[in-house]
């Protein structure tokens, strides 16, 4: 009631420090929606680069199209030449990119909230090497068609997942314990992968090779409808459990007694995470790093506790996109896939946050 | 036992002593629906445990409690008073823990039931438990980065939902939790920034924000130094005296529980050694029969109540030397 410190009288504002103010609206009917301002801000911001970076995105390639016909052709006004490569060609690689990236930023946000540990992200866990392995079944194995390798890289991930999940949660999560079985099944998959690569004849090992670096080139719609449908299930589903998953943070107890029913929201969030992480690969191949530090960029800009779900999932679609803007465009005439790029920012992240957590005695 | 201890029925003192709407006290109604349930079993027992549970609000009723194979306690029988302060001691590995652990649906009974309102705790719907009885456990962990009003503001969870985010109501219980628990100018620190006593408070006030008519509080000072452990208790027998909250607290220290307690459970092996008010029942024999410590038990000068003084090493050796004699012959 009394409080020793003055703050504004303000009925709608709550305790927060200077850094964070967070906001309350409410209605007429008792319903109130809470937003942190600052988070806000972040997602607006987010969303405007990668709507930036995707316009400037499409415009680029042998066929340079100026930012404003761009703009035209997407709204229908543009020539027919332009039309074909906008809205054929081009668009849709765009579009697997941010859904891609949205995807792993999640994906990733999720499973770091659940480990409670940076480290406990996809590409660490080998979630990207379970799902290189499915698809290197299919392309060694059985010389499959692209929908067959995609097939394939989904259910490796998804088959990954229930490893790690049946080996790392007896009786409840614990940080490390799934960074180390994850660790654990990242080698062994491994392992297979070097031996289906041996095997593989010089064709298909090259093929291979590129769907494992991770790439958007030749993406089109066919990858784009699955994509959207997934995240148009899996993305409400997840937001909806957010809630849930944000007492989970402060410990299982305490979770318990606050009355979330933490084994199903777990679970639940857990399929999600897989599935999101999966479905991405399957899209795009094992792109590099995005599910670790898209999160942990999310929450350094929005400097808010809590798994910043949505941040990370704006963050994992900006930064896929530019990432392929700079592997289009930051070597020359040389192309590169995608995953080089993210897997090289993504490894110095990487580094750097395993120096400073050390330094924070956390490692 | 408790019969007579208890003048007050719950429906009463329940809504005088916590000023704030509570929708979870729903009082004697609840235990009668079930007990109309209940009558349908065997008849005997389920009459007994109709009266139980509508004398007190929380009891387990003969659980066996254990991990896995490992059996903690078995066919064990405890009623939490309403509105005490009731303390759990024992030695170590007593199943004290495992006790609260069982009362806070946390550790699902292999045999018996908890009941809360006269309903098996496990059936009823998570959040609802969560509005009638707060936990503070010994593990928490406090986010990155939260502010002492951000995590005081998370035990709303149960009275929030996707469209009921942030009511003024919330506003005021979090207010008011950090003003009686002495951390409102604490408010935008952040929680990892403060020290391990007012950590403590904190995550007390976050219990308290949760507005429950029952608190149970696993070990509230351990890793705290005497000034903060006499500080926190303090605080749990205000809460007691002026909100009228039923607080259950497992222990470690004799003399503090012998000082703050209305109710003291002694624990051993998985069983009730005694139970009752400290000055009641903790006598040098119960001491020894429960921890297998010889002492004195004299009046606390301050409070009057039961004080352990633990024999001197030597009068001790003496003492289990005559016993080994003993044994021997």
């Amino acid at each position: 009631m009394t409080t020793p410190r003055i703050r504004p009288a303000g009925a709608q504002r709550v305790p927060a420090s200077p850094a964070r103010r967070v906001r309350a609206v409410r209605t007429v009917g008792g319903l109130s929606v809470r937003f942190d301002i600052r988070t806000f801000a972040v997602v607006v911001l987010l969303l405007v680069a990668a709507a930036t970076a995707s316009v400037v995105l499409i415009g680029t390639g042998d066929f340079p199209i100026p930012a404003g016909d761009v703009l035209k052709t997407l709204v229908g006004d543009g020539s027919a030449s332009q039309e074909f490569i906008v809205n054929d060609l081009r668009l849709p690689r765009v579009l697997v990119g941010l859904l891609v990236g949205a995807s792993l930023g999640l994906g990733g946000a999720l499973f770091q909230s659940i480990s409670r540990n940076p480290l406990g992200s996809p590409d660490v866990l080998g979630l990207g090497q379970g799902s290189t392995a499915g698809a290197l079944i299919m392309i060694v194995l059985y010389s499959g068609s692209a929908t067959e390798v995609a097939l394939g890289a989904l259910v490796g991930g998804l088959v990954t997942g229930l490893a790690i999940y049946l080996l790392a949660w007896k009786r409840g999560v614990h940080g490390y314990r799934l960074v180390l079985v994850g660790i654990g099944v990242s080698s062994i998959v491994t392992a297979v992968n070097g031996y289906l690569l041996t095997k593989a004849d010089i064709v298909d090992a090259a093929r291979a090779v590129v769907w494992m670096t991770g790439s958007l080139n030749g993406r089109d719609w066919a990858q784009v409808w699955p994509l959207l449908i997934m995240c148009a299930v899996l993305v409400p589903l997840v937001l909806g459990n957010a809630r849930g998953l944000r007492m989970m943070e402060m410990g299982d107890d305490v979770s318990y007694a606050l009355g979330v029913s933490v084994e199903r929201t777990r679970l639940l969030l857990m399929v999600a995470a897989v599935l999101l992480t999966a479905g991405a690969t399957a899209a795009a191949g094992p792109v590099g790093f995005v599910a670790l530090t898209a999160p942990q960029l999310a929450r350094r800009l929005t400097r808010s506790p809590g798994p910043n779900l949505v941040p990370s999932m704006c963050m994992g679609a900006t930064l896929l996109v530019v990432a392929d803007w700079a592997s289009q465009r930051a070597f020359g005439a040389d192309q590169l896939p995608v995953g080089v790029v993210t897997g090289v920012l993504g490894g110095v992240y990487l580094l750097w946050l395993l120096v400073t957590e050390r330094k924070a005695g956390r490692i | 036992m408790s019969g007579a201890a208890q003048p007050t029925a719950n429906g009463q003192a329940e809504p005088a002593a916590s000023p704030a709407a509570n929708p979870a006290a729903s009082g004697p109604a609840n235990p009668m629906a079930s007990g109309s349930k209940n009558a349908a079993r065997a008849n005997d027992q389920a009459h007994e445990n109709t009266r139980r549970s509508t004398v007190n609000r929380l009891s387990a009723d003969h659980v066996t409690l254990g991990y896995d194979q490992r059996v903690i306690a078995e066919k064990l029988s405890v009623e939490i008073p309403d509105n005490s302060f009731t303390v759990i001691v024992g030695p170590n590995a007593c199943g004290k823990s495992t006790l609260l652990r069982a009362l806070s649906r946390m550790l699902k009974p292999s045999e018996g039931r908890v009941l809360l309102d006269g309903q098996v705790i496990q059936s009823m719907p998570a959040k609802k438990v969560a509005r009638t009885l707060g936990l503070l456990p010994q593990s928490s962990i406090a986010p990155d980065g939260i502010t002492v009003g951000d995590l005081v503001g998370r035990g709303r969870y149960p009275h929030q939902g996707l469209l009921r985010q942030w009511s003024a109501e919330d506003e005021r219980v979090v207010q008011e939790s950090m003003a009686s628990t002495g951390v409102a100018g604490l408010a935008d620190r952040y929680v990892d920034e403060l020290s391990g006593g007012q950590r403590q408070r904190v995550w007390i006030a976050m219990a308290l924000a949760q507005q429950t008519p029952l608190l149970l509080l696993d070990e509230p000072t351990t890793y705290l130094d005497i000034q903060h452990q006499i500080d926190v208790l303090d605080l749990c027998a205000e809460l007691h005296e002026t909100q009228g909250r039923t607080l259950v607290a497992v222990l470690h220290d004799l003399n503090h529980a012998a000082r703050y307690a209305t109710h003291l459970i002694a624990l051993r092996g998985g069983e009730v050694v005694a139970e009752g008010a400290p000055t009641d029942i903790v006598t040098a024999d119960l001491v020894e029969e429960v921890f297998g410590l010889r002492c004195q038990v004299i009046d606390d000068p301050e409070t009057g109540t039961p004080l352990v003084v633990p024999a001197a090493r030597r009068a001790r050796a003496r003492a289990t030397a005559s016993a080994t004699a003993k044994e021997g012959s």
